[in-house]
């Protein structure tokens, strides 16, 4: 069981949930973010102050899988977040401890199964 | 002639004003319906009509709708202001300077209107350069042919407000800037929902505001036209709401708060050109009337591959079509003491009107289709998808609606950093 983090471009969040449900993955969970991962910042001016915008808005994508799901989930991410250009984002896989599924007390790999597969 | 006369003048002074507001009102509106990162490039295409519009209106544009000319094309007395001052413009009793003043807030709020097809993707110079041209070559001539002494009012077409060249010239130009310009690249694939329901209706709330000024202004005095104009501009666009919720309720059983912001923009069109020709009662029933095509187009269109973004063609070429045609049936002489359509015994004023309703659509649109494309010869009309990903605020303006000041690091002038630079490297 691992816990994969993917952080990625807002504008492609949309691209990888289709390319993670075309890989099965089902159990997501998304936050806003802001980061900054040695990509060029932008200026920006308003009026006579200009600014460097230091972090970028980023999506984190937390997602708990079985291990046979671990490189699905990481091709799924990459595909639907590579853009080519730098900012693309990171992923994390961490190991994870126990899962519980709230509603039925099933742990572990249960917990991390969607309903009905 | 006439001289000038203080009431009218007084009056006209407020409506200009008036209808000015419409252009940042405009602006909140479509600013409300786009995603939030283009929030600021959809506004400042209206604050970019207020600069380009006025400037290339004063230049030519006036003198081209205004002058006498032909019936197709003003002359160019009236450039840079020529011969435009205190004495009464012929057939009214209002200064000609502020004649030309109230026109040009027409001119203004028609040009912005426009740019609500191209949201979100048009690079910022192009449309800059359209909408100065465009001010001329398409709503100048058409505000001639309406307004000026033009053909069509030469042959009797009653356009009370500018149901030809604003409402009907600005709609079948999007459709045409649309085509030209082409989809936004998530179109079709993602939802691309309004960032601010609230802007929507407060931006509604002020046209509507404004408008009075529009139509009621469109009599150029206080005399019976502007007045029947200025209440019918209160009853039309609440018989379209009205209208508007009970179709919203029969499709989906719930009442939609930025389909009422946009019911109250299709009211205030339809009553545009009819506004000082047709009874208090009959105001009420084109409101209702004219929210059934706007409402079915506004339906349809988002399930075809035109991406005429903010609806300009539904809300306004449509609704301005209806617009004019229902003059043709219902205009009254006991009313406007002008004429009378179909219904009052005057076969002949639909004809007119009916002109009006085809040759408009027909020239906004070759026109303006004409114009992106040679404008497009000339220089790309849109960024690359990568630029339409990180939304038009930034890469156009450099500036963001909701910048928050995270991570914001100040660029001192000692300092200097004028090129991008990488996070890990502050200088």
């Amino acid at each position: 069981m691992k816990l994969v983090i993917g952080i990625v471009r807002p504008e492609q969040a949309n691209d990888v949930l289709e390319a993670l449900y075309r890989a099965e993955v089902r159990g997501v969970s998304l936050s806003r973010v802001q980061g900054h991962g040695g990509e060029l910042d932008r200026v920006e001016t308003y009026r006579g102050t200009t600014v460097k915008m230091g972090l970028a808005e980023k999506v984190r994508f937390e997602i708990a899988v079985s291990d046979e799901f671990v490189d699905p989930t990481i091709e799924a991410l990459c595909e639907g977040a590579r853009t080519g250009e730098v900012g693309d984002g990171k992923i994390f896989v961490v190991p994870l401890e126990r899962a519980v599924r709230i509603r039925t007390g099933e742990t572990d790999h249960g917990a991390v199964t969607p309903v009905g597969s | 002639m006439k001289g000038v006369n203080a009431g009218d003048t007084a009056w006209m002074l407020a409506a200009t004003a008036l209808v000015l507001l419409m252009t940042p009102a405009l602006g909140l509106f479509y600013a409300g319906l786009v995603r939030s990162k283009n929030t600021l490039n959809t506004f400042m295409m209206c604050i970019a009509a207020l600069a380009f519009a006025t400037v290339m209106w004063a230049a030519v544009g006036y003198s081209l709708a205004f002058d006498e000319g032909n019936g197709f094309i003003g002359g160019l007395d009236h450039v840079f202001l020529h011969d435009v001052a205190f004495t009464p413009r012929e057939g009214t009793t209002i200064p000609h300077l502020l004649f030309f003043a109230f026109q040009a807030t027409f001119c203004i709020v028609t040009v912005a209107l426009v740019s609500g097809a191209v949201v979100e993707r048009m690079s910022f110079g192009p449309f800059l350069i359209f909408a100065s041209l465009w001010s001329v070559l398409v709503y100048a001539v058409m505000a001639h042919w309406a307004f000026g002494g033009g053909w069509l009012q030469a042959h009797g077409t009653l356009d009370f407000a500018g149901g030809v060249p604003v409402e009907m010239g600005s709609g079948f130009s999007a459709l045409a800037a649309a085509l030209v310009v082409g989809a936004r690249k998530d179109y079709g694939r993602q939802a691309l929902l309004p960032h601010n329901a609230v802007y929507v209706l407060l931006g509604a709330g002020l046209l509507w505001f404004g408008w009075f000024g529009f139509n009621g202004g469109s009599g150029f005095s206080t005399g019976n036209p502007g007045i029947l104009a200025f209440t019918n501009t209160l009853l039309c666009p609440a018989a379209t709401l009205v209208v508007w919720f009970l179709l919203d309720l029969v499709r989906d059983r719930r009442v939609t708060a930025i389909g009422a912001a946009t019911a109250i923009i299709v009211g205030c069109v339809g009553i545009t050109p009819a506004g000082g020709y047709i009874s208090p009662g009959w105001a009420l029933a084109l409101g209702a009337l004219a929210a059934l095509p706007s409402y079915a187009i506004i339906v349809w269109r988002p399930r075809t591959r035109v991406d005429e973004t903010l609806d300009v063609l539904a809300a306004h070429g449509v609704a301005g079509f209806t617009g004019i045609l229902f003059i043709g049936f219902f205009a009254q002489q006991s009313w406007n003491g002008v004429a009378d359509g179909l219904a009052y015994g005057d076969a002949s004023q639909l004809g007119h009107q009916a002109l009006a309703a085809l040759a408009a659509p027909a020239y906004a649109f070759a026109m303006t289709f004409v114009l992106l494309k040679a404008i497009g010869v000339l220089m790309p009309l849109r960024g690359t998808p990568h630029d339409e990903a990180i939304g038009m605020d930034v890469r156009h303006h450099g500036e963001e609606a909701y910048a928050t000041g995270e991570g914001a690091i100040l660029i001192t002038a000692e300092a200097g950093v004028a090129e991008p630079v990488p996070v890990g490297d502050p200088g």
